[in-house]
């Protein structure tokens, strides 16, 4: 898309769009990749001390304790996303808390609260997806091959 | 020794994540729904689990582990009802991720008021 914009530009346009990318600042890439490396890593230690807390205090098995451990992440995140904390740690930790869970429960929750002004129903709950959407879409969509794939090798073997 | 695992192959996968961003200069809900897919795929075949047994929420957490639960959900389904059961079975287990969100983000948008 940028090299069709190019192309319609006029020579002056050109020179200038040559000179603003010569000038903007070069993504610290090599900062960026650690911090998301450890702010992420440290998401998933936390992560895991929930869980060991939900099999050790509360008796859930290996397997049951990942699901209440997502929903206490989901909640701490909506509670830092509605205090206004999160959107600032998030903006400096990059993808270190965009991948992890968080940044689908931050995608939703901020989502809401910026609708409110529109309602409750076409507002809040008619754009809370808007962002966490795409990952449902590509993932439902990806899931139901892969799956129909496997149950079709089942069924024919 | 699970929390050392955790947190590298929880970080590992954000900086692949921060690595599309920066480098492939995809947008982040690109990044986001393009790592769901490969959890997915490597769900499709078999592969997930195992680094769920070694390296906990480290796989559990991040965003990869959505797709692997749609796969294995529709998967376990799909093996009982056949390709019914692979509709039917998508949400099994995603249902407590997808739920709080919904529940957690409409009860935020009551309490608190966006700043700046």
């Amino acid at each position: 898309m940028a090299n069709q914009k190019l192309k319609k530009a006029t020579p002056t346009m050109q020179k200038y769009q040559q000179f603003a990318k010569a000038r903007e600042p070069a993504r610290p890439i090599l900062r960026n990749l650690t911090v998301a490396f450890v702010v992420g890593g440290l998401i998933c230690v936390l992560g895991q001390a929930i869980q060991d807390l939900f099999i050790h205090v509360f008796g859930f098995s290996q397997k049951d304790a990942g699901n209440p451990t997502v929903a206490v992440l989901i909640a701490l995140t909506a509670m830092a996303t509605g205090l206004g904390v999160f959107d600032k740690f998030a903006r400096w930790a990059g993808a270190g808390t965009a991948v992890p869970v968080t940044g689908f429960a931050n995608s939703m929750v901020s989502a809401a609260m910026e609708y409110r002004t529109e309602g409750f129903v076409l507002g809040v709950a008619g754009n809370m997806f808007k962002l966490a959407g795409s990952v449902i879409v590509w993932g439902v969509v990806s899931a139901f091959f892969i799956a129909l794939i496997r149950t079709l090798l089942v069924i024919g073997r | 020794m699970i929390y050392l695992w955790a947190f590298l192959v929880g970080g590992f996968i954000c900086l692949i994540g921060q690595f599309l961003m920066d480098v492939v200069k995809l947008p982040p809900a690109n990044v986001v729904s393009s790592l769901v897919v490969a959890g997915a795929i490597v769900s499709g075949f078999d592969l997930y689990e195992p680094i769920v047994r070694f390296a906990g929420a480290g796989a559990t957490v991040p965003i990869t582990s959505f797709g692997n639960a749609l796969v294995q959900g529709a998967i376990a389904e799909g093996k009982v009802h056949g390709l019914l059961g692979v509709i039917t079975g998508i949400f099994e287990l995603t249902s407590a991720g997808i739920s709080a969100a919904i529940v957690f983000a409409f009860l935020a948008a009551v309490i608190f008021r966006p700043k700046g």
